[in-house]
């Protein structure tokens, strides 16, 4: 990382987050800070980016992610999308981001209703978000999976939307959930706001077989970099949205 | 006044459902062969304090809308009846 000081990372923790401290750890083994921040909490200022990490927000009642929207912390979330702060949505932060419409469509159950645990090649056909930015068009990632609900849909005009807009970030090599289009991440028109159903900060460490998730967070982390550095020289931030 | 409200929540058509799809598999199973169509959804039940069955419907559809069904894959059906109070 090029930055002059520590990248500030807040790990929004809800009840029933579970990947919040792998989200920490590597974060922290790419050379942040990293903070773990419970829903309740207001304000986000003093962060340079967000990690929505995985797990059951809420216990996944209702939908996954449909009342996780509506903790108090959401509102910073947003304001701090708006700012043009890189935001992660990471699986279960995937699902909260787009029922917070922060990103478009929906997860739905994965076609075949099966849980789905395994490593998965995906590849990278966007550069044009904060988690793709570091990496190359058509590299193949070998990144975990752990979800029931990662079948990404959304209309087709939509699809289309995102595919000119060069909004999907990461395609599944093969499609292991039925996802539309094998999306297996989406980023916001700005690009700053992204989710994915797999899971980078596991694959942070050779311990757990896979190295290709550091591609990802350090372009988070570099985007993040980035944006301080813009802030602390020009104040206003972008727009951003679905 | 209280009104007695039901929101049926079910996927929009065109939006897989892989759940009800699963269901019709197995009705074949059970002798169920004339049975086409099948949709899975989920109920709510609750109670509205409202002045008229407008604004009773008025707010069960704004929590529909924000919170029980997701429009982007979903539709939710309301319904609204009067609840009576014996004297």
């Amino acid at each position: 990382m090029t930055a002059e000081r520590q990248v500030n990372v807040a790990v929004v923790v809800f009840p029933g987050s579970n990947c919040e401290h792998d989200a920490v750890e590597a974060l922290s083994s790419l050379g942040a800070t990293a903070e773990l921040v419970w829903h309740t909490t207001k304000s986000l200022d003093g962060f340079d980016a967000i990690v929505v990490p995985g797990g059951f927000a809420h216990g996944d009642y209702l939908r996954c992610g449909a009342i996780a929207r509506f903790s108090p912390v959401m509102d910073a979330v947003r304001e701090a999308a708006e700012a043009g702060l890189p935001v992660l949505g990471i699986c279960n932060g995937f699902q909260v981001l787009t029922e917070a419409h922060l990103l478009p469509g929906a997860l739905l159950r994965n076609a075949g209703l099966r849980f789905m645990c395994d490593v998965v090649e995906c590849e990278v056909v966007s550069i044009s978000s904060v988690l793709t930015a570091g990496a190359s068009v058509g590299q193949r990632l070998k990144l975990p999976i752990n979800h029931f609900e990662g079948n990404y849909t959304c209309s087709v005009a939509m699809l289309r939307e995102l595919e000119a807009g060069g909004r999907i970030p990461l395609r599944y090599v093969s499609n292991p959930n039925g996802s539309m289009g094998a999306v297996a991440a989406v980023s916001s028109k700005t690009g700053n706001v992204v989710g994915l159903m797999p899971h980078p900060e596991r694959a942070c460490s050779h311990l757990t077989g896979s190295v290709d998730g550091q591609v990802l967070l350090q372009s988070f982390l570099q985007a993040a970099a980035d944006e301080a550095a813009m802030s602390a020289t020009a104040p206003a931030g972008r727009p951003a949205g679905d | 006044m209280k009104f007695a409200v039901v929101v049926e929540v079910s996927a929009l058509p065109g939006i897989s459902d892989p759940e009800a799809a699963t269901i019709e598999r197995a009705l074949p199973l059970l002798g169920f062969d004339r049975i086409a169509e099948l949709s899975a959804g989920r109920i709510f039940h609750f109670v509205v304090d409202a002045d008229d069955p407008g604004e009773a419907r008025s707010v069960a559809e704004d929590l529909s809308h924000r919170l029980l069904a997701n429009p982007v894959i979903q539709r939710a059906d309301v319904t609204v009846s009067p609840i009576e109070v014996s004297a």
